[in-house]
């Protein structure tokens, strides 16, 4: 991935944000590797957009230290700024202008040449699939639209770092596997990718490696497959069994079988490498389930595992 | 070459007027129109005919009253300009986010609103001294001066409105400031009748207006009894407000924007 000595595109050491008392962000060590695409996964309230703005230089660093591009944000924010893309959390398109106007007006912040930008704004409307739309005011568009319009924009300048806050939130499947293809094929393009996401389908897709983030602190680090294998089985077996009966006195019976037990109030959840073998064993047991479901250990078990399954706010 | 930061910020507010033009056009020549008709003509005639001509500095009252207004609606203008938009640039459009997540910084994005401000101000400033003329109330070519002037009032008003709207979560306090601020300073600062009219208890309360200085330099420019010294003095005055508001501005945009 990274080759050795070339110096990570962001390093963080000890990160943290703080807003008056309250720690949202709490001495997070991390780099980013040129070309790769890096994922921030978290439940609300995490500190990832925090992390984001503070890699964007919107944000000021409160403690630690904190690299983008080798330069210090603290006093080459717009240095930095002219080489990365913002998709943020919230759109912060203009509704009332055009498609196009949009894009023209934010590659004139970067002071590119207009000729460029309207170079640039076909091609990008094109990658985006907006280029029927491109005359169209932005209010009316429906979310999905707007999200990919805000991709577009982000990429005016050509950046070398794209940063996506949550960049499918609340887009249907069709314009997410769109997006999807589309921050592919920038990463095979060259460009490093770093984005938050809730959806661990999304993280596995997208994500050469990944933290969780929980409370502002990171719970784990790794690859999607790395993940799995250290905090999940390669197998979960689910068993259902009727409303009345005592799933922990179920669960005690399975003493054993599978690497961990997880008891839930609608199912018990069995962690183990062969959940076939997990199956017959609890049925020697004497358990009888009304129903079960065997399937592979996924990032979401690890997520719900190390960030527990209770809400964050 | 490359264009200074702040001016791109300002192309966005210039790009958008692209949109509205027309309609403020329209306004701007509408409202001076109505009210140097109505007031300046209208209840002008009954002035003329029963104040004591001294009182009014021996000129009729449409010529009075014409350069106040001027000022007064520069006060508008720059208060319209200065809390809505930036409350929206923050909170509704977020424009200000969209501009800092490039090379602009928070202070690019301030001076580039702060000269919105001031060009949208001139114009309908322009646009008053124009309407102003047609109806005769200039005494002297020394009205071409009130503009900057007025471009002045407005900024005094606009800076320290802009840094407090910044501070605030909804639009209620923008709303006070119409109520409590804007209308009492236009009604008593000078435009409709000369200040030393008011009881003298409160007439240092009028002096302390931005507005008064404002009225009292474009009237004087218009009527062509402007004196170096008052000049210099009422300029310095809305200088100053103009500029603390903007230090305070910068450090409260810094707060909220840049979190
Ligand atoms: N400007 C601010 N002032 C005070 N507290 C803030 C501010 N911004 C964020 N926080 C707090 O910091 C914590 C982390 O917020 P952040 O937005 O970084 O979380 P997140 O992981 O992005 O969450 P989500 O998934 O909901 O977007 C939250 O508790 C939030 O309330
Ligand atoms: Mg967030």
């Amino acid at each position: 991935m990274s080759v050795d000595g070339d110096p990570p595109l962001i390093q963080a050491r000890g990160l943290t944000k703080r807003f008056g008392g309250f720690v949202a962000v709490d001495g997070i060590d991390f780099d980013v590797h040129r070309g790769e695409a890096f994922g921030f996964l978290g439940p609300n309230g995490a500190g990832k957009t925090s992390t984001m703005r503070m890699i964007a230089c919107m944000s000021p660093v409160s403690a630690g230290t904190l690299r983008v591009m080798g330069l210090d944000p603290a006093t080459a924010g717009p240095r930095i700024r002219a080489r990365l893309g913002l998709v943020p959390q919230d759109d912060t398109l203009d509704l009332e202008l055009t498609v196009r106007d949009n894009l023209l007006v934010y590659g004139r912040y970067f002071d590119l040449p207009r000729k460029l930008i309207r170079q640039r704004t076909d091609q990008l409307l094109e990658f985006a699939q907006l280029t029927e739309r491109a005359n169209d005011k932005v209010d009316p568009l429906s979310g999905g639209l707007r999200r990919r319009l805000t991709i577009a924009r982000s990429l005016i300048s050509e950046p070398d770092l794209l940063l996506l806050d949550e960049p499918t939130t609340g887009l249907d499947p069709q314009a997410r596997h769109l997006v999807w293809e589309r921050l592919y094929r920038l990463k095979q393009q060259g460009v490093t990718l770093v984005l938050t996401t809730h959806y661990m389908d999304e993280a596995e897709q997208l994500c050469d490696r990944l933290v969780i983030m929980d409370k502002g602190r990171i719970a784990a680090e790794g690859s999607p497959r790395q993940l799995i294998d250290h905090h999940c089985t390669r197998e979960v077996l689910e068993l259902r069994f009727g409303p009345d009966d005592d799933h922990s006195a179920l669960a005690d019976k399975l003493d054993g079988v599978g690497s961990r037990v997880e008891v839930l109030p609608d199912r018990l959840l069995l962690y183990t490498a062969n959940a076939d073998a997990a199956l017959a064993e609890a049925t020697t047991r004497g358990l009888s389930p009304e129903s079960w479901l065997v399937r592979r250990g996924t990032l979401e078990d690890v997520f719900l595992r190390l960030t527990g399954r209770s809400l964050a706010d | 070459m490359s264009t200074r930061p702040a001016i791109r910020s300002l192309a966005y507010w210039t790009y958008q007027y692209r949109r509205t033009w027309r309609a403020t056009l329209a306004s701007g020549f509408l409202m001076p129109v109505l009210y140097l008709t109505a007031m300046g003509l209208g209840l002008g005639s009954l002035v003329n005919r029963h104040a004591a001509p001294t009182r009014l500095g021996g000129v009729s009252y449409l010529v009075f009253l014409a350069p106040g207004l001027m000022a007064a609606a520069a006060m508008q203008s720059a208060t319209m300009e200065s809390t809505w938009p930036v409350m929206g640039g923050i909170k509704w459009t977020k424009t200000y986010h969209a501009m800092l997540a490039t090379p602009l910084r928070v202070s690019d994005v301030l001076y580039g609103h702060v000269c919105w401000m001031a060009l949208k101000v001139s114009l309908v400033s322009t646009i008053f001294l124009g309407v102003m003329a047609a109806f005769g109330a200039p005494r002297s070519p020394e009205v071409v001066l009130a503009v900057p002037v007025a471009v002045l009032t407005g900024l005094a008003y606009a800076t320290p409105f802009a840094g407090f709207v910044a501070t605030r979560q909804s639009d209620q306090p923008i709303i006070a400031i119409y109520r409590f601020l804007i209308i009492p300073m236009f009604l008593f600062s000078g435009t409709f009748f000369p200040v030393s009219q008011l009881p003298a208890a409160i007439r240092p309360l009028a002096y302390v207006t931005p507005l008064w200085h404002g009225v009292s330099l474009c009237r004087a420019l218009s009527l062509g009894d402007a004196t170096p010294a008052a000049a210099l003095g009422h300029v310095a005055y809305l200088v100053a407000l103009t500029v603390i508001g903007l230090a305070i501005a910068r450090r409260t945009f810094a707060s909220r924007l840049a979190a």
